[in-house]
């Protein structure tokens, strides 16, 4: 499903977290917002989900305009933690069943499965690792049209971050998911992205088909990005 | 497979420079089936668009075949394998040429360097 932001600025009080963007993003491709922290990158994917409105300027999912009820089509990790402590591993995925009616059983089945999870472990005991694939376990088991994923990489060790790759080029349907990713951690990424877009102070500084800039300039999306944010600070 | 790419070549090409090495290698035998682009990309930890385009490519170059409905095969054609293996065998060299010259090496002291090299393994 097609997301459109349209000249999209969101300030908190004098502050702009996102400043007059627009991007459109396509069904079938892989998307990674990239910037430093604090560049407005989860304000983006927030705007797209309906859990922030933007200050000025439209953001539409499926040529609909975002509202609270987005979130239907839209399935969101977020960067943060937000389980509930005392809940099981299997509790908190029936309560994401009872809370989306997109969330498929099978695949949350096999997800834990694969990734080597305990339905009846307790969420407080559960190493860092391990919530970081919880959350991607709830995430890919929702059959929404746009998947948007904040850090999914964040803190976790190279074996877990492999796992969480393996698993998204699994889970992802190709054919009718648009896939957004926002981090700070390029090097890990790239080789699964169509695109690569940066976002610096909440403006996109550029936008490149990964293949294209390592065929037409030689450079990988982590050399494009510092030099780009070089050349930024150069003005 | 190797999953660290190089900055300057699209990844694509890569991956279809690695299969070819493993067909002349015969890691990979001639006709053999392929993984699925869901597979490899997987197998890969790439971008599923990507494998499709290593594909294509090694498709336009003969060196794999798609049967409708089977999936990707190693070609059997001798001839087109053949002058898979010459033209990485000039890859390689073209490679060791560079570096030797930008090593200030002359081509006479190129081909000496390499017999002598080549007389060091025979013993």
């Amino acid at each position: 499903m097609t997301v459109v932001l349209r000249n999209v600025s969101k300030s908190y009080g004098r502050d702009f977290s996102v400043k007059n963007v627009s991007l459109t993003f396509e069904t079938g491709k892989i998307y990674g917002l990239l910037g430093p922290n604090g560049s407005g990158k989860s304000t983006t994917l927030k705007m797209i989900t309906g859990l922030v409105y933007p200050s000025k300027g439209t953001v539409e999912v499926g040529k609909e305009k975002v509202t609270r009820k987005t979130c239907q089509k839209v399935a969101y990790l977020t960067e943060l933690d937000t389980f509930y402590p005392s809940f099981t591993v299997g509790k908190m995925i029936d309560f994401y069943a009872s809370q989306f009616a997109d969330f498929d059983p099978r695949k949350a089945r096999q997800l834990l499965q694969d990734m080597k999870l305990d339905r009846s472990k307790k969420i407080k005991q559960l190493s860092k690792g391990n919530r970081g694939r919880l959350k991607l376990v709830l995430a890919l088991s929702r059959n929404t049209p746009v998947l948007l994923l904040d850090e999914p990489f964040s803190g976790l060790d190279p074996m877990v971050r492999e796992s969480i790759v393996k698993s998204l080029l699994s889970y992802i349907n190709f054919n009718e998911q648009t896939v957004i990713i926002a981090t700070h951690e390029i090097d890990e990424l790239e080789p699964l992205l169509d695109e690569a877009i940066v976002i610096v102070q909440g403006s996109i500084i550029g936008q490149k088909n990964v293949e294209q800039l390592r065929e037409e300039e030689g450079l990988s999306v982590l050399e494009w990005f510092k030099s780009t944010i070089a050349q930024m600070k150069g003005d | 497979m190797a999953k660290d790419f190089q900055a300057s070549k699209p990844i694509y090409v890569q991956i279809a420079d690695h299969l070819s090495y493993q067909i002349v290698r015969g890691e990979l035998k001639t006709g053999e089936k392929l993984p699925s682009v869901r597979e490899m990309a997987i197998l890969s930890g790439v971008n599923p668009n990507t494998i499709q385009r290593t594909y294509s490519e090694m498709e336009r170059m003969g060196i794999v075949e798609t049967k409708r409905g089977q999936g990707t095969f190693v070609t059997e054609n001798e001839h087109v394998l053949k002058e898979l293996k010459i033209r990485l065998q000039n890859d390689i060299i073209a490679v060791f040429v560079q570096n030797m010259k930008d090593l200030g090496f002359s081509q006479e002291d190129m081909i000496k360097g390499l017999q002598q090299y080549l007389r060091r393994e025979e013993m």
